[in-house]
C-alpha cells in the first residue's frame, strides 16, 4: 500500500530530532561506504563506463578564439574522415556553453554564428571510435571574424556594473562605514584578490545520450538531476517527461556539475542525428573551457575598530569578473555578513564583464574565497592590537546575528576555538613572526574563524518496508563521493530498526521522486530529511497495525516491540509492501533564525628560508555542523573540504592568457592541486548540537565548510611562520621570496 | 586518423634503420611522445620501441664506468644500490621528478629527450616556433612563469623540464648512440642539446634516426659530496622550477673540483664552466657564493612571470654550495 506523502515545510522547528526515535544504533556511527565494494572493484558504472550496444563517440568542436563570427566552417575533410558517422555544426539546438538555472543552454545563434568566449562548443564529430572522432575534429576548419574582447579584470577594474543581475545576494549598507573608518582609531583597509578556480573533479565530464522514440535517456555525471532535467527538456524543446537523467555514480563535482554541461546535449543531438547511442567525455583540457570556473575576485576588506579592538564597522566589497550577459556573481562577502560584530556594515558585489567563459558556483561559493580576505584581515588586526587572534575574535563573537538582529539557530564557534586550541596545541604559538626554526624551515602556526550557510533544498524521497523483510530507499539524489547512499541507508535502518545490510538505496533516476541533488552542502540534510519523513509514516502505519502510537513503538533489528507485544516487520506487512514518500520543504525557521555552520581551523606550516617553497606541516580544525550522521563520512567531508584550503591557499590557479582570452594552464600537470605529499596530518572534529530549526534531522552542511577559512589558517601560520604577508592569492614561493632575509 | 606503423626490432642496427625511415619516431615508456600523440602535436607515421633491444640493463664496467641501457627504467636506475652508492644526485633527481606510475615506465633516452612543458606548445593553436617554425612564440609576452632566463632567445623560451639530465649534466655523462650507417657516436650530454637560436624546433644535435643505445658515466672524484635540490611549487608531482645538481671535491678547506648543472633556467640542463672555475681554489664563503651567482647570471633575462628564478636560484646555488661544502660533514 502507498501512504499520501508526508510533507514537512520548515515553518516551525522541530520538537525533537526525528532520529532520536531510532535504537538501532546506526546513525553516528563510523560506518564504511555500502557501494565501496562496487567502486574499488570497478563495478560502480560511472557515466563514462556506460555500455550500449552500438554506441558511437563524439568530440566536441570547440572556438579557437574568444569573441567574433564564423564566416565559415569546412568540415569537408573530416566529414570524409576513416570511421566519422556525422559533423554536426548547424543544427538548430547546438548549445555553446554551460549554464546554471532551469533554462535552455545558450545557443549558437545559426544565422550569424557568434563565438562570445575561448573553447565554446561550436559543434560535435561523432565517430565509430573515440580517436576517430578527436583526429578528424583536428581536419575541421572555421574562419573567424575575429574582434577585441575584455580578458583581465584589473584592467577593467573602474569599469564595474554595481549591482548586476542574477547576484545571489544584495547589496548591503547599514550605517555609514566611510565615516567609521575615518573616526576610529584604528582601521584596516586592504585589497585582497583570488584567481579564478576550476572545479577540477577527478572524474571526466562524460555523458551517454540514446533515444526511444521521442524520449532520451541521458547518463551523465551530473550533481543535481531535476535541474538538469529541466535544462536538457528545455535545449532539446523537449516534454519534461520525453527526458530521463541517470547518474547514480558521480566522481566527485565540486560545483562544476551543477547545471548542465553542453556536451549533455551534444551527445543528445548527436544520437538523435545518427541514431546510434552518443557517449561524449569532454577531455581534461577541454573542461578548462567548458565547465564553468569560479570567478577571480578583487575583495575591499575595511574594519574600523575602537582602542580596545571591538569592530565599529565592517566592509567586504568586491569586484568579480563574470561573462557579458551572465548572472552567477560569487557572491563574496556571504561569510562576512553575520561573523563578526561591528554597527556599521557594508557589503557590495560588484561585476566586471568580459569576454571569457562563464563564472558558475564552485565548492563553497562566497566562503571559500571571502573568508581567505577576511580572515587575513582579522589575523593582520589581531597583530595590530597584539591581541591572540582567537581573542580578538571573541572579542567580536557577536551574540545574534548582527546584520539582522535574528537569534542564530545554533553557533558553537567559541566552543570550537577552546577545543580546537586546547587540541592544536595553540599555546605553543610564539605570537613573534621568524622566531621558530627547524633547520632551513622557518615553523607557525595560524588560525581562522570558518563559516558556511546552512541550506536546505525542497526533497522528495519514497521508503518502501519490503516483504523481504528490508527497506528500499529511492530518490532522484546523487552521490558525488559524499557518502549519501550510507547515510540515507543508515537514516532508514536508524527508523525502521533494520541492519545496514537490509536497506537498499537508489540513487541518480529522475524516475525516481525529486530531490535535492548534491550541491550547496544541503545534500545530506534535505534528501535525508525526506527520508525520515518517509519512514514515519511507515513508523506510523505499523503503530496503527500494532493498535498503539507511534511512540510507544520500539523499532530493532526487524522486530516491532510495543507494550510487550513483539512482532516481526515481515508479520506485520501482512502480505504487501508499505511505502510512504516523504517531503521536506524550506520554510519561515530559515529566516526567523540565522543558519550557519562553523568551525575554527589550525594550521601549522614550514616556509624555507632559502626558497620560500610552503609545506603545511598539520591541520586541524573543530566544526560546528550540527548532527553527524556518519562519523567516517563527516570526516572525509570536513577533510576533504581542508585539503581544498590548502590548495586555494597555495596552489590553485586557473591563468588566463590576457592576450587571447584562454585559460593557459589546462591540465593537472599546470593546474596544480594538492598530492599526498603536500597533504600532512589532517585532523577534524565535531562539536555535535543538533540544529533543531535547521530541519528534522537537526543536521547541518559539512563538505564546503570545511573549505571555509582552512586557506586563510594556512597563509596566517605563513605570516607566523616568516613574517610575509601575501594578499595576492595562491600564496606561491615567488611571492614570499622576496619578503625573506638572505640566505 | 593520424594511422602509424608500428615495429619492435630486437637488434639494435635493425632499430636505428627503422628509426632513420621518413616520420618515424622511436618509442620507449610513451608517457611523453604518446601524450603528444593524443593532442596532435607529434604526428610520427612510424613507431619504433625500442623496448625489446636489450637496452635495459644497468651496468658497472671493470674501469668502474657506469653504463646505463637507454631503456632502462626510471625507477630501476634511482634504485639501483649502486648506484645510491656513488652516484646519489643522480638517484634523488629521479624521484623528485614525476610519480612513481610514470618513473616505472619512463625510459634513460625517452627523459633525456622528453620536449618541454610550454603551455602555448601544448595547447596546438597558438604561435608556437617550436611547433610550427616562423609562427611566432606565444610565451614571450604571454605566461612565462616556467621558462627560460637563460640560453633563450626570442624566438623561444622554452625550459627542458628533466630533473635526471640535471644530475646527468653535472656527473659529465657520456650519450652513446648507434647511426643508420651502423657508427656508433659518442656526444656529451651537453652536446646532445642544441640552444634555440632561430630554429627552437631542432631541439638535439641527433642525426636522424641516432639510436640512444646507452648512457655512461665515469666514476666520480673520490670524496667528493652530491646534491640535487629541486625547488618546485608542491611538495611532489611538479616540475622543477630550479634545479641544482652538483659535486664538489674539497681538498684543505679549499674546493678542488666543481661541477654543477641546472635545470629550469634554459632550454636544456645548463652548465657554465666559468661558475665552476670560479669556485676552484677558492675557501667556502658567503662572497664566494655570491660571486659564483652573479657569474652564473651576468646574461640572466627575466620575461615577468619568470623573473622571480633569478633571486631564486642564485639562493638556492648558495645554499646547495653551503651543504656541499660544509665543514665536518663529508660525503
Ligand atoms: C604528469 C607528468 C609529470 C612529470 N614530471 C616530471 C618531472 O618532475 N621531472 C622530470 O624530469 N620529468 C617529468 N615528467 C616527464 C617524464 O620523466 C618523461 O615523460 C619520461 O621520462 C619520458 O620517458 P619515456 O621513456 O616515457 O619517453 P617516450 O615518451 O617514450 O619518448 C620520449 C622521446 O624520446 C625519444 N626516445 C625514446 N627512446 C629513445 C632512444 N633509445 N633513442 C632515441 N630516442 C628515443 C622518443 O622518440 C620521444 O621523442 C613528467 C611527465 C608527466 C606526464
Ligand atoms: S617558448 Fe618555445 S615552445 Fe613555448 S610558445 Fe614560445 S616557441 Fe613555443
Amino acid at each position: 500500500m502507498t501512504k499520501t506523502p508526508n510533507s514537512v515545510t520548515m515553518d516551525e522547528s522541530a520538537e525533537r530530532i526525528i532520529l532520536d526515535r531510532g535504537v538501532q544504533g546506526l546513525v553516528g556511527k563510523s560506518v564504511a561506504r555500502i557501494e565501496g565494494p562496487l567502486k574499488t572493484s570497478g563495478r560502480a558504472d560511472y557515466a563514462n563506463d556506460t555500455k550500449l550496444d552500438g554506441a558511437a563517440y563524439g568530440f566536441v568542436l570547440t572556438s579557437e578564439i574568444s569573441l567574433g563570427r564564423i564566416k565559415a566552417i569546412d568540415v569537408a575533410a573530416a566529414r570524409s574522415a576513416a570511421g566519422v558517422l556525422a559533423v554536426i555544426v548547424d543544427h538548430p539546438l547546438l548549445p555553446s556553453d554551460g549554464s546554471a538555472g532551469n533554462a535552455s543552454l545558450k545557443r549558437v545563434p545559426r544565422d550569424l554564428p557568434e563565438v562570445d568566449s575561448y573553447g565554446q562548443a561550436i559543434g560535435i564529430v561523432v565517430a565509430e571510435s573515440f580517436e576517430a572522432a578527436r583526429s578528424a575534429a583536428r581536419l575541421v576548419r572555421v574562419d573567424y571574424d575575429e574582434r577585441e574582447g575584455r580578458y583581465d579584470t584589473t584592467r577593467h577594474l573602474e569599469d564595474v556594473e554595481h549591482e548586476p543581475k542574477g547576484g545571489l545576494i544584495p547589496d548591503i549598507k547599514r550605517g555609514d562605514i566611510d565615516a567609521v573608518m575615518a573616526s576610529a582609531p584604528v582601521t584596516l583597509d586592504i585589497t585582497y584578490t583570488t584567481p579564478h578556480y576550476f572545479p577540477a573533479a577527478m572524474e571526466p565530464h562524460a555523458t551517454v545520450a540514446t533515444w526511444t522514440g521521442d524520449g532520451v535517456e541521458i547518463h551523465s555525471s551530473l550533481q543535481l538531476l531535476k535541474t538538469a532535467r529541466a535544462m536538457i527538456a528545455a535545449s532539446l524543446d523537449l516534454d519534461l517527461s520525453k527526458v530521463r537523467v541517470l547518474a547514480p555514480y558521480v566522481g566527485g563535482g565540486f560545483g562544476g556539475k551543477t547545471g548542465t554541461g553542453p556536451e549533455v546535449i551534444l551527445a543528445a543531438i548527436a544520437s538523435k542525428e545518427t541514431g546510434r547511442p552518443v557517449k561524449v567525455a569532454l577531455t581534461r583540457r577541454q573542461t578548462a573551457h567548458l565547465v564553468h570556473h569560479r570567478a577571480d575576485t578583487h575583495q575591499r576588506i575595511r574594519i574600523a575598530c575602537d582602542d580596545e579592538g571591538h569592530i565599529l564597522g565592517i566592509g567586504h566589497n568586491s569586484i568579480v569578473s563574470q561573462k557579458a550577459g551572465r548572472s552567477f556573481i560569487e557572491p563574496v562577502s556571504l561569510g562576512t555578513l553575520a561573523m563578526y560584530k561591528g554597527e556599521a556594515r557594508s557589503f557590495t558585489q560588484s561585476a566586471v564583464r568580459l569576454n571569457i567563459p562563464v563564472a558558475g558556483a564552485v565548492r563553497a561559493p562566497g566562503e571559500a574565497v571571502g573568508s581567505l580576505a577576511l580572515e587575513t584581515a582579522m589575523d593582520e588586526l589581531a597583530e595590530r592590537f597584539g591581541m591572540d587572534p582567537i581573542a580578538f575574535r571573541k572579542l567580536n563573537e557577536p551574540e545574534k546575528d548582527p546584520l539582522r538582529g535574528s537569534p542564530f539557530s545554533t553557533r558553537r564557534l567559541v566552543d570550537c576555538y577552546d577545543e580546537g586550541a586546547r587540541r592544536f596545541g595553540w599555546d605553543r604559538r610564539n605570537p613573534t613572526p621568524g622566531e621558530v626554526r627547524d633547520g632551513e624551515w622557518l615553523v607557525g602556526m595560524g588560525m581562522a574563524a570558518a563559516t558556511r550557510i546552512n541550506l536546505l533544498q525542497e526533497s522528495h524521497a519514497r521508503v518502501s518496508l519490503r516483504l523481504d523483510g528490508g527497506a528500499l530507499v529511492e530518490t532522484d539524489m546523487t552521490d558525488i563521493g559524499t557518502g549519501t547512499y550510507t547515510i540515507l541507508a543508515q537514516i532508514a535502518g536508524e527508523m525502521l530498526g533494520l541492519p545496514i545490510d537490509r536497506i537498499e538505496v537508489r540513487l541518480g533516476d529522475t524516475n525516481l521522486p525529486p530531490s535535492s541533488g548534491s550541491g550547496g552542502s544541503f545534500g545530506a540534510a534535505s534528501s535525508g530529511s525526506s527520508v525520515a519523513l518517509a519512514c514515519e509514516t511507515i513508523i506510523a502505519e505499523l503503530a496503527r497495525r500494532m493498535d498503539v502510537s507511534p511512540d510507544q513503538l520500539v523499532l530493532k533489528d526487524g522486530v516491532a516491540t510495543a507494550r510487550n507485544v513483539q512482532s516481526s516487520l515481515v508479520d506485520l506487512l501482512d502480505g504487501d509492501d508499505i511505502a510512504a514518500e516523504g517531503v521536506i520543504k524550506p520554510g519561515k525557521t530559515a529566516r526567523a533564525y540565522s543558519q550557519a555552520a562553523h568551525g575554527a581551523q589550525f594550521a601549522e606550516v614550514g616556509v624555507n628560508a632559502v626558497t620560500g617553497e610552503v609545506r603545511v606541516r598539520r591541520m586541524l580544525a573543530v566544526f560546528d555542523c550540527g548532527r553527524i550522521l556518519n562519523a567516517r563520512t563527516a570526516r572525509n567531508q570536513a577533510i576533504g573540504g581542508m585539503i581544498w584550503g590548502i590548495s586555494y591557499a597555495l596552489h590553485e590557479e586557473a591563468v588566463v592568457d590576457k592576450r587571447t582570452g584562454a585559460f593557459v594552464t589546462r591540465d593537472l600537470a599546470e593546474y596544480h592541486v594538492p598530492v599526498s605529499a603536500d597533504v600532512p596530518a589532517v585532523e577534524a572534529y565535531f562539536i555535535e548540537d543538533p540544529d533543531r530549526h535547521a530541519n528534522p534531522l537537526g543536521v547541518k552542511g559539512i563538505g564546503e565548510l570545511g573549505n571555509a577559512g582552512a586557506g586563510a589558517a594556512v597563509t596566517n601560520a605563513i605570516y607566523n611562520a616568516c613574517g610575509v604577508r601575501v594578499r595576492d592569492f595562491p600564496m606561491t614561493l615567488d611571492k614570499i621570496l622576496a619578503g625573506l632575509g638572505p640566505v | 586518423m593520424n594511422l602509424f606503423e608500428y615495429s619492435r626490432p630486437e637488434d639494435p642496427s635493425t632499430a636505428a634503420k627503422a628509426g632513420s625511415a621518413d616520420g618515424a619516431s622511436y618509442i620507449a615508456g610513451g608517457t611523453n611522445l604518446v601524450d603528444l600523440m593524443k593532442l596532435g602535436i607529434a604526428r610520427p607515421t612510424r613507431l619504433v620501441d625500442v623496448n625489446r633491444l636489450d637496452l635495459a640493463k644497468i651496468e658497472w664496467r671493470s674501469d668502474g664506468v657506469l653504463r646505463i641501457g637507454a631503456a632502462a627504467r626510471n625507477s630501476n636506475l634511482a634504485a639501483d644500490p649502486g648506484v645510491r652508492a656513488r652516484f646519489p644526485m643522480l638517484s634523488r633527481a629521479i624521484l623528485s621528478g614525476a610519480s612513481g606510475q610514470i618513473r616505472n615506465v619512463a625510459s634513460t633516452a625517452g627523459n633525456l629527450l622528453q620536449r618541454t612543458r610550454c603551455p602555448y606548445f601544448y595547447d596546438g593553436v597558438s604561435p608556437c616556433n617550436k611547433r610550427e617554425p616562423g609562427k611566432g612564440c606565444s610565451a614571450t609576452d604571454g605566461f612565462n612563469r616556467i621558462h627560460a632566463i637563460l640560453g633563450a632567445t626570442d624566438a623561444c623560451i622554452a625550459t627542458h623540464p628533466s630533473d635526471m639530465a640535471v644530475a646527468l649534466l653535472a656527473l659529465g655523462a657520456t650519450v652513446v648512440t648507434l647511426k643508420a650507417d651502423g657508427q656508433t657516436g659518442r656526444i656529451a650530454l651537453d652536446d646532445l642539446y642544441r640552444l634555440p637560436g632561430d630554429t627552437p624546433n631542432i631541439e638535439t644535435n641527433l642525426k636522424s634516426g641516432e639510436l640512444i643505445t646507452h648512457v655512461e658515466l665515469a666514476a666520480p672524484p673520490s670524496g667528493a659530496r652530491q646534491i640535487y635540490r629541486k625547488v618546485r611549487d608542491r611538495a611532489s608531482f611538479a616540475f622543477a622550477l630550479v634545479s641544482v645538481g652538483g659535486i664538489v671535491a674539497m681538498e684543505n678547506g679549499r674546493i678542488a673540483s666543481a661541477a654543477l648543472a641546472f635545470g629550469g633556467l634554459a632550454p636544456k640542463p645548463w652548465r657554465d664552466p666559468e661558475v665552476e672555475q670560479l669556485l676552484v681554489g677558492q675557501a667556502p664563503s658567503t662572497e664566494a657564493f655570491e660571486a659564483a651567482a652573479d657569474c652564473l647570471l651576468k646574461d640572466a633575462k627575466g620575461r615577468g612571470d619568470n623573473s622571480f628564478k633569478i633571486p631564486l636560484v642564485r639562493r638556492t646555488l648558495i645554499a646547495c654550495l653551503r651543504d656541499l661544502t660544509i665543514d665536518g660533514a663529508e660525503a
